[in-house]
Formats: structure tokens, sequence, C-alpha cells
């Protein structure tokens, strides 16, 4: 094993699995301390291979950096101090505990210089993320396992692209691929089923929203979020990854329009912004990649805000449903302002940090003459605002007097809000020091009249759209069916189907069989039982006679 | 119960008239600064106005098509 460093992921994934065993008094320090020593770890990576292992006959490269590892990196350990202190009143330390090696396992694929080691942090993300799912509860343990099925198929997917790869290049490399083979297809489809990509995207607003106040800020950080890492990493450029964003774009646009639950409405967001993402991925040039690693950057931070902010109000109010709330405004103003803050932020609104990230993923379509491409980003740009920047705020803290009032939550949940909101802001009003650590040098200015005049125009009448619409979009108690109707309900319905027909099938052949072995047995019976004619006792007077025909009969044979 | 002075009808009615002029005056920019449009419909008069309210309207139509389809009680899958 050769080392220079330690790898970063280990403090969180240690300090994990020793956070449940640790004097509750420790539990407090320890978890705002570990990611802030992560941090700095994570700084102390240098660029190229830091620290090999041989296994299983391979050379392992566990902890390489270079200027993206270290972005990601970063904004995960930025996050997990973040969510620790939002979740510090968090009495299920279980969920904590699977939290921080969660987001250790996310560092440590971030940092993975190959395949394999890559795979290894990849499927330690999925177990941990199941159990802080799991840890809400007993209502959350059906969206669990239907996440973990979901997740460990994609881990298949993955490895069987990686065996395929290892055996036909020989090389366990984690670098560009052309996307020019089976193996190739599979490591992007295992890719993209983390990434929330359509089909498979349900199980993002299937599970996270059935996780506890706290667990979802976690969830929504990690895994959509190393898959990003992942897509630029290995298939910058794929034309294909254009056309998968714009359909998580829109589909998580609409699908959040027609949603009530208010954690749901931020799940079909996640959607709807890593396909701004994927999108970017897909243009491929360094202004596109550079947009594409911001915006997951600045996501990050104002996704967990505004879950954040929603977790206060469940924790506050045991509430998550739109039809349910309203009008919270009145006696929780700090988690008002900062859950607008994260709407305008994901809204990309000038002086918020979604602005500075997500303007150059469009401005690179307009660059590269993607015309169709431009008009649905911007249309799209139009649409967070609708579903999440407006949406979210109006019908949580404003919309009706619900009769609720409930207080601002405690302190540390507040400071959390507050220090995210900060950050939201910070970067949006001054983007140097995050563009700054992006890969590729920066030119790009976000601050021009045009720009900010176009964009405070499209979303401006966007509002303007939805507040004449509300009608339209006032919220009903019903959820709309999605992919996952196909596995719970029409799955659900051909196996008991099948279940029916096999039971039928079954009791068939047994019957027939059980028929078929009375047969015999009385066939047997009629000839071999006590009265059959096989088993009457002959009279010696019988056998005699027999004889005496037999030995007649030889005596002839004999003298023909 | 419901006197806080944001939700009063003359604060509503007060609020509409400043959105409505601070949309007129996001529009009226558009005569003062020089876009530089990559395509020929986004250098438009109000490109971004029109353009995003009448997208946002086609979405939440279309959204409302899509829910007439697929929309089912929240307790659809509790049975």
């Amino acid at each position: 094993m050769t080392a220079s460093v330690l790898p970063p992921a280990i403090v969180l994934i240690i300090g994990g699995l020793v956070l449940p065993m640790l004097p509750v008094r420790l539990r407090g320090f320890t978890i705002l301390a570990m990611p802030l020593v992560t941090l700095f770890l994570v700084w102390q990576v240098p660029d190229g291979a830091a620290l090999r292992m041989p296994f299983l006959g391979y050379e392992l490269t566990l902890v390489k950096g270079d200027a993206l590892s270290r972005l990601f990196a970063t904004v995960f350990a930025v996050m997990a101090f973040a969510g620790g202190l939002f979740a510090l009143n968090q009495n299920r330390v279980v969920e904590l505990a699977a939290a921080f090696c969660y987001a250790g396992s996310a560092i440590g694929v971030v940092f993975a210089g190959d395949l394999i080691s890559l795979f290894i942090f990849w499927e330690l993300m999925a177990i941990a993320s199941t159990l802080v799912v799991w840890s809400a509860g007993p209502s959350a343990r059906g969206p669990g396992l239907r996440y973990a099925a979901i997740h460990l198929l994609g881990g298949v997917l993955l490895m069987a692209g990686i065996a395929g790869e290892v055996a036909s290049t020989g090389s366990l490399a984690l670098g560009k691929l052309e996307l020019d083979s089976l193996s190739r297809g599979l490591i992007l489809a295992g890719f993209l089923i983390n990434a929330g990509a359509w089909p498979l995207s349900s199980w993002l607003p299937d599970a996270y929203p059935e996780s506890s106040w706290s667990g979802m800020v976690f969830l929504s950080a990690f895994t959509t979020k190393a898959a990003v890492y992942v897509l630029l990493r290995c298939f910058p450029g794929t034309e294909l990854l254009i056309y998968v964003g714009l359909f998580m774009v829109f589909y998580g646009i609409v699908y959040a329009i027609l949603e009530n639950d208010m954690r749901r409405i931020l799940a079909y967001s996640i959607v709807n912004q890593v396909g701004f993402m994927v999108t970017g991925i897909g243009i491929g040039t360094e202004l596109a990649l550079n947009g594409a690693a911001a915006h997951a950057f600045t996501h990050i931070i104002y996704k967990a805000l505004l879950l954040m902010s929603a977790g206060s109000v469940l924790y506050m109010t045991g509430k998550r449903k739109c039809t349910d709330l309203g009008g919270l405004f009145r006696t929780m103003p700090l988690t008002t302002i900062c859950g607008i803050v994260g709407a305008l932020s994901i809204s990309s609104f000038p002086l918020t940090s979604g602005f500075v990230s997500k303007s150059m993923i469009s401005d690179a379509a307009g660059i590269q003459r993607l015309e169709m491409v431009w008009y649905l980003l911007a249309a799209a740009s139009a649409g967070v605002f609708l579903h999440a920047g407006i949406k979210f705020p109006w019908f949580v803290f404003f919309q009706k007097d619900s009769g609720l009032r409930p207080a601002d939550p405690p302190w540390n949940m507040r400071a959390a809000m507050v220090l995210c909101a900060a950050l939201c802001i910070g970067i949006g009003v001054l983007p140097g020091p995050l563009y700054a650590i992006l890969p590729y040098p920066v030119t790009y200015v976000p601050y021009t009249p045009s720009h900010v005049v176009f964009y405070l125009q499209l979303l401006l009448f966007s509002g303007l759209a939805f507040f004449l619409m509300l009608d339209w979009l006032k919220r009903t108690l019903t959820i709309t069916l999605d992919v996952d109707w196909l596995y719970r309900r029409l799955g659900l319905a051909l196996a008991q189907n099948l279940n029916r027909a096999a039971e039928t099938a079954w009791n068939g052949v047994m019957g027939s069989a059980e028929r078929a072995a009375r047969g015999v047995s009385s066939g047997i019976q009629r000839y071999h039982g006590p009265d059959g004619i096989l088993a009457r006792t002959w009279p010696t007077g019988a056998m005699a006679f027999w004889m005496t025909i037999m030995l007649a009969a030889y005596l002839i044979l004999s003298y023909l | 119960m419901d006197d806080h002075w944001l939700t009063r009808a003359s604060t509503i009615k007060r609020l509409w008239i400043g959105s409505v002029i601070v949309l007129a005056a996001t529009v009226l920019m558009d005569l003062a600064i020089n876009h530089h449009p990559h395509f020929g419909l986004d250098g438009t008069f109000g490109f971004g106005a029109w353009f995003g309210f009448a997208t946002c309207v086609a979405m939440i139509v279309f959204a409302k098509a899509l829910g007439a389809i697929l929309k089912r009680p929240d307790t659809y899958y509790d049975s």
C-alpha cells in the first residue's frame, strides 16, 4: 500500500460507525467536528494518485485528486456539516450514523481513482442511504425496500459494465469513456439510475419524502450528485445526455406542479435540477461542464436549505401536505425567509447562487448554436420558478390560514438554515471563489445587464402566470401515477396472477398425480390385497395337480 | 384571527399594483439594453417576458391534462 495522504472518506465512515457508541454528550461535538476534519483532508489531497492498494490481483487507486474531485468533495463535506448541525436534535442516532457513512462513501466515490474503488464506495453509498430512509420508522420500510431494490439493480448494471470493460480493455481506468460498447452502455445506465434519470427515476420521489425530517436533507445531497460527478468524469459530451437531461427537466416540472406533498414537490425538483446538470454534461464544452459542476455545488446547498425549511415545518407541525399547510409565515418567520431564499436560489434569481451556475449551462447551449436546447432550457428556467420557486413557499407559508401556529424550530435547525441561506446569497453575490475551484478556467461573467434583465423577465412573468392560473394549480388530495406504478401495481398484479395460475397448475398436476397414484395403488390392492387373486392361499391339492401337469409335460418333451 | 397586515385586501391590492409596475419596468428595460441574441426569436422585444409567460401557461395546461389521466387519490397505494 502506498499512501501520501489520509483518505478523506475514512473520517466520516469510521466516525459514523463509532457515533452510536459514543456517550451522548460527545456526540454533538463529534457530529460537527468530523465534517470539518474531512474538509481539511479534502484540501490535502494532491493532484494525481495519492493512495494505492493491491486487491484481488488488481492495483486499486483509492484516492486520486484533481479539481473536479475536490470541488464535489468540498461541497459534500460542507453538506455533512450543515446537515449534521440541522440534525443535532435528531434522537434516532442510527440515522446520523448512516448519514455520515453515506456522506463519507460519497466522498470516497469522488476520490476513487479506478472503476473497482468507485464501485465499492458506490455500493456503500446505496446501503448507507437505504439505512437513512429506514431510520424514519415502520412507514419507511416499503419505500426503503423499493429504493434499495432499484439501487441494487443499478449496482448490478454498473458491475456488469465494469466487468465487461475490464475484460475487453484490460483497464480499470476511470476517465472519459466513448459510448461505443455494451459494457459502457451498462456503466452509463448504472450511473443514470443514481442520477434519477427517467424511466427509473421514481425511486426518488417514492423514497426520499418518507425519510425523517432530517433524513431527506442528507439524501438530497449525495446520491444524485455523486452520479453527476461520475457522468462529468466519464461521459462528458455524450449527446444522448442532452436528451436524457431535458426530459428529466420537464418531467420534474410537470410532476411537481401536480404534487400536493411539499417534500415530494422538492423531490421532483431534484430530478428537474439534475436534468439541467445532465444536459450540461451532454453539451460537453468547458463552459457547459463548468456550469454542470458549479450547478451541482450550488444545488446541493439550496436544495438542502429548501429541505431544511420543509423539514422544520414537518418537525414543528407533523404535516407535509400543502392542503394541510398554509399561513405559517406568521409564526415561522425565519423558516419562511430561509425557504424563500432557497426558492429564489433554485429559480436562479439574480444575486442568488443558482443564477451564477445555471446560466453557464444555457449560455453554453447558445454558444454551441443548440437552438432547441437553448429555448427548452429557457422555458425550463421559467418552469423552475413555477414549480419550486413560488409553489413551495406559497402553498407552505402563505396560501390560506391553516390555523396552525407553530414556532420556528430549535436553534441548531435555525442555525443550519441561516448558514445555507448565507452561502446561497454569498455565492450569488460573489461567485469568484466558486469559479476559482471549478475544473476549467472561468472567463464567464454572469452579471451583464442583458442577462439580468432577461432572467428577471423570465422569472417574474412566470410568477404572473402562477398567480393568474392559481385556480388551475389548487392542491388536491391526490398523487400522480409514475413509472413506479409498473412495479407497485402492474407488477404486483402480474405476480399475484402468476401466483394464482401457478397454484392452479400445481393443484392440477398434484391432483392428477394423486389420482394416478391412487389408480396404481388400487390396482396393486386388487391383485395383491387380502382379497386379491394373487394373494389367495392355494390348496395343497392344486399345487400337487400343477406339479403333476408340469412333470408330465417334462416327460413328454424329453421323449420327443 | 386572520388579521395579519399581509392578508388584508388593501395590502393584496397594493401588492398587485406594485407587481404590475415591476413587471412593466422589466419589460421596458429592454428599450435601454442591448441584448446579444444567440438566435432570432430571442432578440424580440420583451422576449423573456412573453416567452416565460407563454411557456409557463403551456406547462400548467400540459400538467393539468396529464393529471386528468394519471391523478389518483393519495391513498391509492395504501390498500
